[in-house]
């Protein structure tokens, strides 16, 4: 019995064994798959993923898609972060007016909202005429806004000590941005950024609304054709897993690895 | 070095006075500045090393003028060494780079030739295995002892040390007080915040005591301890006194 409940029972930070690791993951994935299993069998569905084969190169063009435009809007929003996060502490008032309001706007608006807002204007107004483009763009302008709170906020949690020290080496300001400033920024928003991207690669799937055919249009469209509903956006998740699990352990690990050193 | 100022004051909001007008003028050896907390020491240290600006004042050092721009700042505070009281080791760089670095961009050393200067420096202060640690992984006796040698690697005219010890328990605050007794045997000329009186007393040739933002003692360091004049001085170190072990 003891033995038993050593097998799925940790107390304090002990470490977990690779022996309890595996058997609770098998039992909490058996779970999960009876879950779906009972629930598809009471709609009396049964699931067959044979048309993947037959679709391959559409949800192909699709992932490629998805990823395309997450890195091209985490380079776009980590400028316009990086601005606007500089931006709120600029002397210039209207400068800083403008990006706090940026900020607090988007922040405080869903996305779907403004992917349909900023589409006419993006779209209709400044005449862009590319999906990828706008959707870049708008997907940039939102995540923008989140980047530059974390690195807003880690600029705050600078320790002016540092920036003292800094002074008394004789750094001057830019040596001071680049030696001492920007290495510690880079240790404390590097964990929080890569998550952001995880984030991207998600909301870049509602930009399927304005008819960008990525991941999840492709599979919308898919199901539209085949009505393998469940297929379909499981297979979806699966994908958007493929993307999200690596960075979340990357995350962890810096997170891990800078702990130490801030 | 001649250290000299008149008039120096510092407030930083209207009301709230940190130092009261004061002048000085001395050949600057090794001198100790005491007094109780909030008196003011640090501020006035800050002030010689060119970290803060004084509200009011002039500063000379050699006879030169310290003009107050930020160029002119950056110039003087490359002659002078700085240790604060914690936490002044860049956190993201080991023991070496923290000493390296500054030697290479602000003073012009080579990539090797400040490595070099840097390791035989954590060498002598006994820190040869610890180069490649950062701050976090030292003990705070470490860390000073590097902070120290860091202020001292470029070879400054005056080593400036804002209460170094007391952030630390009493067996590293006697490993890094030997440090700086070492550096005044090799001539190297300082002025120290302290409350080790013990220090400031036989270690220091000079002593000056501030108070409530005011210079209001100063002389050779013997006679400043067993002779106070101003009554403020005689009820600082009587309460020191209180607990001495003797």
């Amino acid at each position: 019995m003891k033995r038993l409940q050593q097998l799925f029972w940790i107390s304090g930070n002990k470490k977990i064994s690779p022996a309890a690791a595996v058997l609770n993951l098998v039992v909490v994935t058996a779970l999960w798959v009876a879950l779906f299993w009972i629930s598809l069998r009471a709609i009396q569905v049964t699931l067959d993923f044979r048309f993947l084969g037959e679709f391959h190169i559409r949800i192909r063009n699709g992932f490629l898609m998805t990823l395309g435009l997450s890195l091209a809007s985490l380079a776009l929003s980590l400028i316009l972060g990086m601005l606007s996060a500089a931006g709120q502490s600029s002397p210039i008032l209207p400068i800083r007016y403008f990006c706090s309001i940026y900020v607090k706007f988007i922040r405080g608006t869903p996305l779907i909202m403004q992917i349909y807002l900023f589409f006419y204007i993006v779209g209709t107004a400044w005449g862009v005429s590319s999906r990828f483009l706008a959707g870049v763009l708008i997907l940039s302008i939102f995540e923008g806004a989140y980047i530059a709170e974390i690195i807003r906020g880690s600029l705050l949690s600078l320790d002016q000590s540092q920036l003292e020290a800094a002074r008394a080496v004789g750094f001057t300001k830019k040596q001071t941005w680049r030696f001492v400033i920007l290495p510690q920024m880079v240790a404390r928003t590097l964990p929080a950024l890569t998550g952001q991207f995880a984030s991207i690669i998600k909301d870049s799937s509602l930009l399927s609304v304005i008819a960008v055919i990525e991941l999840t249009q492709s599979m919308r469209e898919i199901s539209a054709v085949n009505f393998r509903l469940f297929e379909c956006y499981l297979f979806l998740g699966v994908l958007y897993l493929c993307l999200t699990l690596p960075i979340s352990l990357v995350s962890e690990r810096l997170e891990r690895r800078f702990q130490y050193e801030s | 070095m001649k250290v000299e100022f008149r008039n120096l004051s510092k407030q930083y909001e209207p009301g709230q006075i940190i130092l009261h007008p004061m002048d000085f003028a001395d050949e600057v050896h090794t001198l100790a500045v005491i007094g109780p907390s909030g008196g003011g020491k640090s501020t006035l240290l800050r002030i010689l090393g060119g970290l803060i600006p004084p509200s009011t004042g002039k500063l000379w050092v050699d006879s030169e003028e310290i003009r107050q721009s930020e160029a002119a700042l950056q110039q003087y505070r490359k002659k002078i060494g700085f240790v604060f009281q914690q936490g002044g080791l860049f956190r993201h760089m080991n023991a070496r780079d923290n000493i390296a670095v500054p030697l290479e961009q602000v003073h012009g050393y080579g990539h090797e030739e400040a490595e070099e200067r840097a390791m035989e420096l954590l060498a002598r202060f006994g820190l040869k295995e610890d180069a490649g640690k950062k701050p976090a992984a030292l003990s705070g006796g470490q860390q000073q002892r590097v902070a120290i040698a860091r202020a001292v690697a470029a070879r400054p005219k005056l080593l400036l040390l804002d209460e170094p010890t007391s952030a630390l328990d009493p067996e590293f605050t006697t490993e890094v007080l030997n440090v700086i007794r070492e550096l005044k045997e090799d001539g190297m000329r300082f002025i120290i915040v302290t409350h080790e009186m013990g220090f400031a007393r036989h270690a220091c040739d000079k002593a000056a005591f501030l108070c409530e933002g005011s210079l209001m003692e100063y002389g050779e360091s013997s006679q400043l301890f067993s002779c106070p004049e101003t009554k403020q001085l005689k009820r600082f170190l009587g309460k020191l006194l209180q607990w001495n072990i003797s």
